[in-house]
Order: structure tokens, then sequence, then C-alpha cells
């Protein structure tokens, strides 16, 4: 699948909500954990070797499924494949349920969800809708229960 | 630079919602050594499906794989002037990246097309769901003010709220199902609630264009640098914003009872 390389590579570079050096092991036979720079962009999970410019990698944050693993250890492993994991081990507790709780809000369908209940609350509690003055009430990705 | 690609592919062909779908024609760049031949512009017809900030692309509408993916960000998608009618581009802001050209059937589809996908990038969403937060905020506290509770102190007006059926925010932060990503659940018998007399909130304008990712001036400051800043001051989108975190507070310990009291229906096999 061809994809704008160039693009993600400027994404990489750009304001992160989070980052932090965290040790990470992919999920290949034989990989250990390894100090890497791990940076959150939007619905991207790049991950960098520490001293260098150009990530080694991304993830793409959509169904995907972070877990709190033993102590200070999370995991990431996405819908299709959930034995395939992604494995990071954090500082401390504290840094690890931080990093639980964003990448978990990361994805955009964590947001169009959220969109949809603050929509629906807020029809329930005014009786308006909030999306009509922005024009966009009518799209599909904004309804309850949106097509599948 | 390595991509979950495996994951990315099933993310485009699985049944969450596109958002816009559709047949395209995309212009195939070719690279000519010879500056006095003009370039060849040719065009493939491919079947798009736009995914949140990922436009996808495939050979054909049945194909089980994309070929190829165009992710959204930092880009703007204007109106072209090339030698197709209904031609429109997207450009990045990135100075020498290549732009997307693609041609719609017609001008219904081509409109259709940049809207979609002017409102394509995550920031916008987020921008979005901020004002939206707010809302809820602000029809919150018109609520927690509607009903006079004289034994309570001031300070648990907010607090007030929580006890109000109809805001029960079950989904509120997504519960991670065993099945492996969270869902949305119908959330069985939330009522209506009292509704308060109409507050009008101010005049809320629409939000502004979406904001453009600024590049962090070429040689980062700090771009490396562990424990970065978020997103720049400028910017309307901030990650740490005030209002998500104390709506956040609020429903926080609900959320808790509540999730425990699922999990016990689960248990007990209620559907």
């Amino acid at each position: 699948m061809r994809y704008n390389e160039r693009e993600l590579l400027c994404l990489a570079r750009q304001p992160a909500e989070k980052a932090a050096e965290i040790l990470m092991r992919v999920p290949k036979k034989g990989s250990v954990l390894k100090k890497r720079l791990v940076k959150l962009v939007v619905n991207f999970l790049f991950y960098f070797r520490t001293d260098e410019a150009e990530p080694i990698g991304a993830l793409l944050l959509e169904h995907c499924r972070i877990t709190k693993e033993e102590e200070n250890v999370f995991s990431i492993s996405f819908v299709e494949e959930p034995e395939r994991k992604y494995c990071f081990e954090c500082d401390s507790e504290e840094q690890c349920r931080e990093w639980v709780e964003a990448l978990r809000r990361a994805s955009y369908e964590f947001m169009r969800r959220s969109l949809i209940f603050y929509r629906s609350e807020i029809q329930k509690m005014t009786g308006k809708d909030p999306l009509e003055q922005y024009g966009i009430s009518e799209e599909a990705r904004f309804q309850l229960g949106a097509p599948r | 630079m390595k991509l979950n690609e495996r994951s990315v592919a099933h993310y485009a062909t699985c049944d969450s919602p596109a958002d816009h779908a559709g047949f395209l024609r995309k212009r195939v760049e070719r690279h000519h050594h010879h500056s006095h031949h003009h370039h060849a512009t040719s065009y493939q017809r491919r079947w798009f499906v736009l995914k949140g900030n990922l436009l996808f692309y495939f050979e054909e509408r049945e194909s089980r794989e994309p070929v190829g993916l165009v992710v959204l960000e930092g880009c703007t998608v204007e109106l072209c002037e090339a030698a197709e009618e209904f031609a429109f581009a997207i450009r990045f802001d990135d100075a020498g990246a290549r732009a997307y050209i693609l041609v719609a059937d017609g001008q219904a589809a081509m409109e259709a097309w940049v809207k979609a996908l002017s409102r394509a990038s995550f920031d916008y969403m987020r921008l979005v769901v901020r004002e939206l937060e707010k809302q809820l905020e602000e029809a919150c506290k018109s609520l927690a003010a509607c009903r006079k509770s004289p034994q309570r102190s001031s300070s648990s007006g907010r607090k007030r709220h929580l006890s109000n059926p109809a805001l029960l925010p079950l989904q509120e932060k997504p519960a991670v199902l065993e099945n492996g990503y969270s869902t949305w659940g119908s959330g069985g018998g939330i009522p209506g609630g009292a509704v308060c007399p109409d507050h009008d909130g101010g005049h809320a304008k629409p939000p502004p264009l979406p904001p453009r990712r600024r590049s962090a001036a070429g040689t980062a400051v700090g771009s490396l640098a562990p424990g970065l800043s978020p997103a720049m001051p400028e910017s309307p989108v901030s990650p740490e914003t005030d209002c998500f975190s104390k709506l956040h507070n609020w429903y926080g310990q609900e959320i808790e009872v509540l999730r425990r009291e699922w999990q016990e229906r689960q248990k007990r096999g209620h559907p």
C-alpha cells in the first residue's frame, strides 16, 4: 500500500501531545526492550531511536487496544491481531497510566464517539442540535448509530 | 519508516463508518527528464474512501485492500485550475511535497469532496469536540442552576448534576471491552432528564477554519526532547483543555460506579 511517507515524516516533526523516552518492544520474535523516543501526534504514535531525527516507525492508533499490563507496562495491539503486542515499559506507574489514558483518547474514532455523545447530551438538555449552526449536522459521521 | 500497514489496511476495509466515498480520477505524475517535453498527464480512476484523517484509494470498489493512502494532516484542499473540469487539489504545507490532483464526476461530487476533505483533519474534529464540551458544560451549569437545593452548599453546584440520570455518560470514558476495542453501546435506558428552560448560551460562531498545523520551524527546537510541550500557544487546539479535564473529573467517580455495575450485570448474563 502506497502512502505519503514524506507527509508522515513531516507530521512526526510536529509538536506532540505527549513524548517521552520509553522502553519499547515490537511484536517480533526475539525482539527485546529498547529505549525509544515515543511521540504521540494526532492519531499516530511515532517512535525514534533516541539520537535520530527520523522515526523508525509509526503506529496508526485506530481500532487498537491499549492494555495496562504488569507494573509500569502497557501494550498496544490491533483488533485483527490481538496477540501481536507492542510493549512499553515506563519509568513509573504514573507515567504508564498517563500514557494509557492519552493513547485511549488518541483515535479519531474516539473523538467521533465523543462528539456524537456530546451532541446527544446537549440535544437532550437544551432541545437544540449544537451541530446545526456549524452546518455539519447532516454529515453521516456524526449520526448516532452511524451506518455500518 | 515502518507503518503498521496490515492494521491500517484492515481499518480501511472494516465496517467502521466512512466519512465519504466515491470514484475520483487521480492524476498520475510522470517524471520527464527532458525539460522541453510537456508532461503527459494521465488519470487513473480509483475508488476513494475517507475515514477520519485518512484518505484511502482502491483499484476497484470491491477491492479487499487499498492501493494507497493519503494522510490528511497539514494540508489544504483547493479547487484546481487543471485542464480538467471538477478538479481539486490536496496540497501540503510541507514545501516540495507533491500535491494530489483529483477529479470528480461533477460539480456536486466535487463540492462534497472538497467539503469533506477540508474538515477531515484531526485538529478540526478536536476543535468541534471542544466546542461541544464547552456547550455541554454550560448546559450542565444551567441545569444545576435551575435546581434549587438550599441544603447543598454552593461549592457542590457542579456535583449536583451527577445525580441527574440524564447526564450519566456511560461512554465518556470508553470502556475497553473484551473484544478488543471500545464500542459505542446504546447506553441502555438513559432517561430524558429534566429540560431546563432554554438558555441562550450566547452567540456561538461556527468554528474557524481548521488551524494549520504549524511545522516547528524546520529544526524544531526541542522536537526531539523528551517530555515535549504540547501544541503551540497560538493553536486553539490544546490537548490540555481545562474544560475536558473538569468534565472528566466530575464524571470520573460516577463512571467507576457505573462500570462496576455494568460489569456485574455482564457477569450475571444480562445483555
